[in-house]
């Protein structure tokens, strides 16, 4: 994990480089270049997030959770990364105001994906009640 | 996954040789051509970060059960 961490660094180091040398002759390019070592960045780091993923599935199995409720945990945590790649895309790009859509955006829906379990939640809490 | 370093000194290549296009071509008067080499290469490195980013939205919706 550690040989990944300083691949990573390593290639960030290089990929602001070459952006800063790109940005004085076309900024566009430069974007675009940042662009894709974000993308890459977040692909490698995908394989990881698969590991951890699979733990938390097979005790989530061993503790006989219901199967919905980590899949939408996982949506939410997918879209909360997704989100903020977006987001942090857009800022990049000087989209300050585009940026916080995204982000208004991944907000509202993971309220709303949370909304059913919410639900289910006051509903055993008011079954408990007595009376 | 076919990604590693080279796409980025690709990219950033790309950018310095049109950039250098662009000048000469403006320096020779030919500012319409400049604007088309310039257009060019930006499609170019599109379609290869377009690539990588739907590459990458596939993964997630893969990996965070997206699926459905």
């Amino acid at each position: 994990m550690s040989l990944d961490m300083i691949q990573i660094v390593g290639f960030g180091l290089v990929a602001a480089f070459l952006s800063m040398i790109v940005k004085e002759q076309k900024p566009a390019y430069a974007f675009l270049l940042t662009l894709f070592v974000g993308a890459m960045i977040f692909l490698f780091l995908l394989d990881h997030i698969v590991i951890a993923f699979q733990l938390i599935e097979t005790l989530a199995n061993q503790a006989n959770i219901n199967m919905i409720y980590l899949e939408t945990m996982l949506k939410i945590i997918g879209i909360a990364y997704i989100a903020e790649f977006g987001a942090q895309i857009a800022r990049d790009a000087d989209e300050g105001a585009i940026a916080q859509k995204i982000e208004l955006a991944g907000k509202v829906l993971i309220v709303v994906m949370a909304l059913p379990i919410f639900n289910v939640l006051i509903e055993t809490v008011i079954s408990l009640i007595p009376g | 996954m076919g990604y590693d370093v080279d796409t980025i000194f690709q990219i950033a290549g790309i950018g310095i040789v049109v950039a250098m296009i662009h000048t000469v071509l403006k320096q020779m008067g030919k500012e319409d051509w400049a604007q088309w080499v310039t257009l060019i290469g930006f499609v170019v490195i599109l379609y290869m970060v377009a690539t990588i980013v739907d590459d990458l939205f596939q993964r997630i919706r893969s990996i965070f059960l997206f699926i459905g």
